[in-house]
């Protein structure tokens, strides 16, 4: 960075989104990052860090707050313009659907704000794939822990060790083209609804 | 022929029509498949209108004209074809302050605000702080207005914060604000909880007046006008519907659900038949006034939010559209008022007004449309209303 490097504040109520940011900006060479996730006297620390940029989360209700504060309160003492470029409608496309907002001081050169942008909207991108695969692999625990339970009530409904009765979850949920989790569910559900003990917990 | 067009709206009683026509088949029998997406924040809604996510919108009424005057986001032109009801706000206190204040009557704005000066003047060694949900809202130019009225500066007397309506009222409660003003049901959620009273409604006020609208883009107006009718002949059903009393148990269950408004049917009910009830079909509640588009524009030059130029006065009435309104409905038996603007105030009692119905001569009972404190706006004498108005706000620079 020849220039003095652009501070950006990063307001974002999800602190693990948060810090991917900061890393990834300071990766990037900007050294002056700073990070609000709630908005407490949110005011004082605007005015404190004086950003140049500020990246905001979409699903942050407090969008309107913040505008409110940097175009009518004047909380920050130098003004702020919103968004990239006026006439930028694609990368504010790819913010927005990325789930960012920004806020820049007017006359920031517009390839320092880009290059900004396209770092929060690429690591806004990677935490909403982390965030499904996490997702995915609660969701996979969840699905091995129902099949576990409609094993255990095979095996003591019809008296059949473990690995048959694994056999005959799988056999029937493929005859019936279904999941095994859909089959193990209805098992359990219907165990539940006949008061069969096995479909508690 | 079925389009298909993605609307948001934020969680607010007066998203009914939007909500309504969707549910209750209106959309749907003029070929339109409506979906709704609801919003965290009014600036998610422009921005998601202005890069196309959303085909319309629910939208506060000044924000259109601020988005058109360069004030906000990106330049994509807005336009208002509809407004989507009049009223339905109120300014809500704490209940210490409203007994502070002598509990002065709901419907004399003028009372209770010369009890709030008398209250500010004697506790100078605090300021009030009160909420508003934006700042090119409708909540905040009415509450401007009254405080000033009442010679109370918005800037220099008081605090005035901006919030999401659903946090206003836990605000309240745990009195981080001393009172608001917001949309319904936010007035009565706190009334309801105890938390709050109503100090005075926005129809005390202003009677008959704007507050969110129907916004597109102006590239559908260009490009597909006859959707544009569509919309707005689907959303009118959709206001009768909303307006007929013997609809409001359904409204209120439709309004409840999760997907929507996600509050207790009770509360619903309650905002719907309480004292900030909103208008949403009677009256040419729907008709986008050009009269409201310049009011609601010298209110922004007067706190400094918009600069006043002939174009921009020109700009902020334009982009009201009652010209698509009429067009939209002149084949249906709607009374649609004959003029495009109105001198607002003029009205103290309900009156019939010059209409069309089907292309025929017709009468239409509107107002009263009158001010609290009695001035009227001529929308033709603009320049005099602005050089006649009060703005005890100097400018921001001496005070930061």
């Amino acid at each position: 960075m020849p220039e003095k490097s652009p501070s950006v504040l990063v307001i974002d109520t999800q602190p693990a989104r948060a810090a991917i940011i900061e890393e990834g900006l300071r990766a990037a060479g900007y050294e002056r990052v700073d990070i609000i996730t709630d908005f407490n006297g949110i005011a004082q620390r605007i005015e404190a860090s004086e950003p140049d940029v500020i990246v905001m989360d979409l699903g942050n209700p407090g969008r309107d707050t913040l505008e409110n504060m940097l175009s009518i309160t004047r909380a920050v003492r130098r003004p702020v313009a919103m968004f990239v470029d006026q006439s930028d409608k694609q990368s504010m496309e790819q913010a927005i659907e990325a789930g960012v907002s920004a806020y820049v001081v007017d006359g920031l050169r517009k390839e320092r704000v880009r290059s900004i942008m396209e770092m929060a909207i690429s690591r806004f991108n990677a935490f909403s794939r982390l965030e499904r695969e996490l997702e995915n692999a609660k969701s996979a625990l969840t699905e091995r822990k129902t099949i576990d339970r409609a094993k255990r009530l095979i095996m003591t409904s019809r008296s059949l060790d473990e690995d048959s009765a694994y056999k005959l979850l799988r056999t029937t949920a493929m005859n019936q083209n279904r999941r095994m989790v859909e089959v193990a569910e209805s098992l359990l559900l219907s165990a539940s609804l006949l008061g069969d003990g096995g479909a508690e917990s | 022929m079925t389009t298909q067009i993605r609307a948001g709206f934020l969680p607010l009683i007066d998203a009914a029509i939007l909500i309504a026509a969707r549910e209750m088949g209106f959309a749907e029998e003029h070929g339109i498949d409506l979906s709704l997406v609801r919003e965290t924040s009014w600036a998610n809604v422009r921005d998601r209108l202005a890069v196309g996510h959303f085909d319309a919108a629910h939208i506060l009424a000044p924000m259109p004209i601020a988005a058109n005057l360069g004030l906000t986001a990106i330049g994509q032109t807005l336009i208002v074809p509809m407004a989507l009801g009049l009223g339905g706000n109120a300014i809500t206190v704490s209940n210490d302050l409203h007994a502070s204040l002598g509990s002065p009557p709901q419907g004399q704005p003028a009372e209770s605000a010369e009890a709030l000066a008398r209250y500010i003047e004697s506790h100078r060694e605090t300021r009030l702080r009160f909420a508003v949900v934006h700042p090119f809202s409708a909540h905040n130019i009415e509450l401007r207005y009254w405080l000033a009225a009442g010679g109370i500066s918005p800037d220099q007397d008081v605090d005035i914060v901006v919030l999401p309506p659903a946090l206003v009222p836990d605000a309240l409660a745990a009195r981080t604000i001393e009172g608001y003003c917001v949309g319904e049901p936010w007035n009565t959620v706190a009334v309801l909880a105890g938390t709050g009273k109503i100090l005075t409604t926005k129809s005390a006020i202003w009677a008959s007046s704007p507050e969110k609208v129907l916004a597109v883009s102006d590239q559908i107006a260009r490009t597909d006008m006859d959707l544009v009718h569509r919309i707005i002949r689907a959303l009118t059903q959709s206001a009768q519907w909303c307006a007929a009393s013997d609809n409001a148990d359904a409204l209120a269950e439709l309004l409840s659900r999760a997907d929507y408004l996600a509050k207790a049917k009770g509360d619903i009910i309650s905002a719907l038949l309480g004292p900030a009830a909103y208008e949403p079909f009677h009256g040419a509640a729907t008709f986008p006034w050009q009269s409201h588009a310049l009011w609601l524009y010298s209110q922004m030059v007067r706190w400094q939010m918009a600069e006043h130029s002939a174009e921009n006065a020109e700009l902020a009435a334009s982009t009201y559209r009652p010209d698509i309104y009429r067009s939209a409905l002149a084949a249906t038996d709607v009374p649609v008022p004959t003029a495009n603007a109105k001198v607002e105030g003029a009205l103290q009692s309900s009156a019939h007004v010059g209409a069309k119905s089907g292309g025929q001569d017709s009468a239409l009972l509107m107002g009263p449309d009158g001010f609290f404190d009695n001035r009227k706006f001529d929308p033709d004498r603009l320049e005099d209303y602005l050089r006649a108005q009060s703005n005890s706000s100097p400018s921001a620079d001496l005070h930061i």
